[in-house]
């Protein structure tokens, strides 16, 4: 893991950034790098945890949807602070996978009957206050970025 | 993340210690597995060890869920869930009108649910 970010206050203007290979063994890396600023920027623990959460759940569809598993394709992750806000965008260049096309899933249905599908990506949208996704099939290689918001007071 | 399994009289007791996400929750699932495999399938999951659990170790709560409820009175229960890990299964819906698990604050009344 790259330390640089380790040390020294978050500066606004700057975007910091963590780069690792498609392996689940690095979403605790992913979760601690974004905890980390959420923290050093004063967010409140259940937003931290939110954040840590929402960026663990986002990676591992990358894993599982866009390079279709484990591999050494790099999964970029950007964090930016804004002084409303944490931006995290994840950049993949996997398939395109668009989280935001996928069924919800229905927590009413009973236990036999429900999908255990969707439930990372629903849990994103209730744990951040924006999710979106764009696709850039022109850059080589193509360019998946997911951008996730969370306000800094809630 | 450690997981330890316990055999009682009436019921079995999983402990997991650290997180559960996508990396170590098949370590969780193969506890599970193992233990309905065995017969056993009233089983108390402590969770106070637990820092984090992501929804793929809510996964492996409901599909252990749903195994052991092809069986006669077979259920699992949660005990000690941690606060945050308490919001997040509340934020999937596993805790709405009609929870898809029983939860204790306590071990000693967990296991005596069986």
């Amino acid at each position: 893991m790259n330390a640089d970010f380790l040390s020294g206050p978050i500066e606004e203007s700057k975007t910091y950034c963590l780069t690792v290979a498609a392996r689940y063994e690095n979403l605790n890396s992913v979760r601690e790098f974004v905890g980390w600023i959420a923290e050093q920027i004063g967010m409140a623990p259940k937003s931290v945890f939110a954040v840590q959460m929402a960026a663990d759940e986002a990676c591992t569809n990358i894993i599982e949807h866009a390079y279709g598993g484990e591999g050494d394709y790099p999964i970029e992750c950007f964090c930016q602070v804004t002084p409303q806000a944490l931006v995290i965008r994840l950049h993949d260049h996997g398939e395109p996978f668009n989280p935001l096309e996928v069924a919800e899933p229905d927590l009413t249905v009973s236990l036999e009957e429900r999908d255990n599908g969707g439930l990372g990506l629903f849990l994103m949208r209730k744990l951040m206050d924006e999710v979106s996704f764009t696709f850039r099939p022109s850059d080589l290689p193509s360019d998946n970025i997911l951008t996730m918001v969370k306000r800094r007071t809630a | 993340m450690e997981v330890t399994t316990q055999n009682f009289k009436r019921c079995d007791l999983v402990q997991a210690v650290g997180r559960v996400d996508s990396y170590t929750a098949p370590t969780l699932a193969e506890a599970m597995e193992a233990l309905v495999n065995n017969g056993r399938y009233r089983i108390v999951f402590d969770m106070s060890g637990l820092e984090y659990m992501s929804s793929a170790g809510m996964r492996v709560l409901i599909s252990t869920q749903r195994a052991c409820k092809r069986f006669n009175r077979g259920e699992v229960v949660l005990a000690v869930v941690p606060q945050r890990i308490y919001e997040a299964l509340e934020l999937a819906g596993f805790l709405g009108n009609s929870p898809l698990f029983k939860l204790y604050d306590n071990l000693p009344a967990a296991i005596g649910h069986f």
